[in-house]
């Protein structure tokens, strides 16, 4: 008799466990060598405090009541309850707070996609440390840990959120405009992007022009060059901004390049400045994800700026495995 | 070439819609410099040496499946295939202007009009092999209906009863007249579509835009294309 588990979770049998301590433990001592101190939260928290952190998007699938009749929830990622903790617990504490963790995290699936409900998520937020600096910083750590565990091909995107909505109320798009293009921007339907800001009749053909060539603009500081030839002021500014993360970033001693996509909108509403995502070309899907979101933490009742990356564990077997690298320690 | 269909670093792997849509795809492909000779052939193979880039040949709707995964870099398929199936993410490139089709809601010939059979009656059934699609456009509307989910040749539905109208996908509307059925309510228009594995947009970003900006090129030469 076989007593099945629910879709899109799994056992983990003894070979793939070593596996992926291996790769837990090179992340730790990356963390740790770069003054990361590990903290863990519960599983379950209660579901308006998550909600808190972001109300649209991060709502968990999962939520029950317990004994008592309170609304609970399975976290979705690590940010919110991270930022919860250190507005509860670090108040009194001078910043910057520099955290990292190893956790499961759940969020809902399709059927029968492979995809995971629950899936490891190991990463870190640097809260406290504001602007290029901070933004630099974790760029530079999650450049190291990429390399710790052996995946010295992967890409790490840079992009900012601010650009996108910048650029079209620059040119004269209404909200309602902006915020169509920008929910068709995050599901990668240029086409769509394209035909809606025609439609829109608020934007001349140049303008339209302009924004969808911002969406496909991506490589190295290249694309910076051309970015200053689009937009207006307040484009001009977000422009300025990233520009400055990336010459700060730059400066670090970064063992890959960083690749420049100016289009990236990221699907969690938290991030105010720069996003980042990790991509290796063995693994079909994005295989870690961060950026600055200098608004979360004062939803907990705390001023701090905060920036942080998270990597999926799983995917970053996958593509140890795809590359033919078993174990962790190469 | 089989080594080679597992090496990210190898020829770009674009997915081709096998189908009603591919002499279109194939003229396509010619136009922009890849070689489509070994795919006219009649060869019971799968996968095709397309000179700059491997051609790997499937049905329409597997290729969100291929290019969301990164099975495949990058493919074609139609607009009505990436929206009934919006929860594969993948980078919607170009229009490309081909195998132009309607989705639409059709009932018998003679019937009364859907308003006012859903007027009367409250609730009408619908077979469909587009669920997703269907059900977002009623929902829209606030219009109740349920859904029959068939697989194949969906005009059979309400001439022998099963539902009181279908919603499919219409290019000649040939095959509803035959069957006695008429177009009542057009729910979008589709076309063909490059589309791109989200990874492989980044890290393979030249070839992909190069073949985006080709084919944008001749699809913008061609006269009479939408």
């Amino acid at each position: 008799m076989i007593q099945p588990i629910p879709p899109g979770t799994r056992d983990v049998l003894p070979d793939e466990m070593r596996e992926l301590r291996a790769i837990q433990s090179a992340l730790l001592g990356t963390f740790e060598s770069a003054g990361f101190r590990e903290v863990r939260t519960p599983t379950l928290e209660y579901a308006n405090a998550l909600e808190l952190g972001d109300g649209a998007s991060a709502g968990s699938a999962y939520r029950f009541f317990d004994e008592r009749g309170e609304l609970l929830a399975l976290r979705t990622d690590m940010t919110i309850p991270i930022a919860r903790l250190v507005a509860d617990r670090f108040r009194e504490l001078e910043p910057p707070h520099r955290l990292s963790y190893f956790a499961n995290a759940y969020r809902a699936v399709t059927p029968q996609r492979g995809e995971l409900r629950e899936f490891g998520q190991a990463g870190v937020e640097l809260i406290g440390v504001p602007g290029h600096g901070g933004t630099a910083e974790v760029v530079e750590l999650l450049d190291r840990s990429l390399s710790a565990v052996g995946l010295g091909e992967s890409v790490i995107g840079l992009g900012h959120s601010r650009l996108w909505s910048a650029l079209l109320e620059d040119a004269g798009a209404s909200p309602a405009t902006i915020a169509r293009a920008s929910e068709l921007l995050a599901s990668h339907d240029l086409v769509g992007v394209e035909v809606a800001l025609r439609d829109s009749g608020e934007l001349g053909g140049d303008a339209v022009a302009e924004a969808v060539e911002l969406s496909q603009l991506r490589g190295g500081a290249e694309v910076l060059e051309r970015a200053r030839e689009l937009g207006g002021e307040k484009f001009s500014e977000a422009v300025a901004r990233l520009t400055g993360t990336f010459e700060e970033v730059s400066g670090r001693r970064l063992s890959r390049q960083v690749l420049l996509d100016l289009g990236m909108l990221r699907e969690i509403g938290y991030y105010t400045g720069s996003t980042i995502e990790v991509y290796d070309a063995a693994v079909g899907e994005i295989i870690g994800g961060g950026g600055r979101y200098d608004g979360l933490m004062s939803k907990f009742g705390l001023e701090l700026p905060a920036a942080g990356f998270t990597l999926y564990i799983e995917r970053i077997h996958k593509a140890q495995l795809e590359r033919g690298r078993g174990s962790a320690d190469v | 070439m089989f080594d080679e269909l597992r090496n990210p670093d190898g020829k770009l792997k674009l997915a081709v819609p096998r189908g009603a849509l591919l002499g279109e795809v194939l003229d396509l492909l010619d136009k922009v410099g890849i070689e489509t000779g070994e795919v006219r052939g009649d060869s019971r193979s799968l996968v095709f040496d397309g000179g700059q880039l491997t051609l790997v040949t499937m049905r329409p709707s597997d290729v969100p499946t291929y290019v969301s995964a990164g099975a495949a870099d990058v493919g074609i398929t139609g607009k009505d295939v990436l929206l009934e199936q919006g929860d594969r993410p993948v980078y919607e490139l170009v229009d490309l202007g081909i195998g132009p089709c309607r989705m639409v809601l059709a009932t018998q010939k003679g019937d009364v009009a859907p308003t006012e059979h859903q007027r009367r009656l409250g609730m009408m059934k619908i077979a469909t092999k587009y669920k997703r699609i269907a059900e977002r456009y009623f929902e829209e509307q606030g219009r109740q209906v349920e859904l029959v989910e068939v697989k194949g040749s969906i005009e059979l539905a309400p001439l022998v009863g099963l539902a009181d109208g279908i919603v499919d996908l219409v290019a000649t509307g040939r095959t509803l007249a035959e069957n006695n059925l008429e177009v009542r309510e057009e729910i979008l228009s589709s076309t063909g579509r490059l589309v791109a594995n989200r990874v492989s947009y980044r890290i393979r970003r030249e070839e992909v835009d190069d073949l985006a900006a080709r084919l944008r090129r001749v699809v913008n030469e061609a006269p009479g294309v939408a």
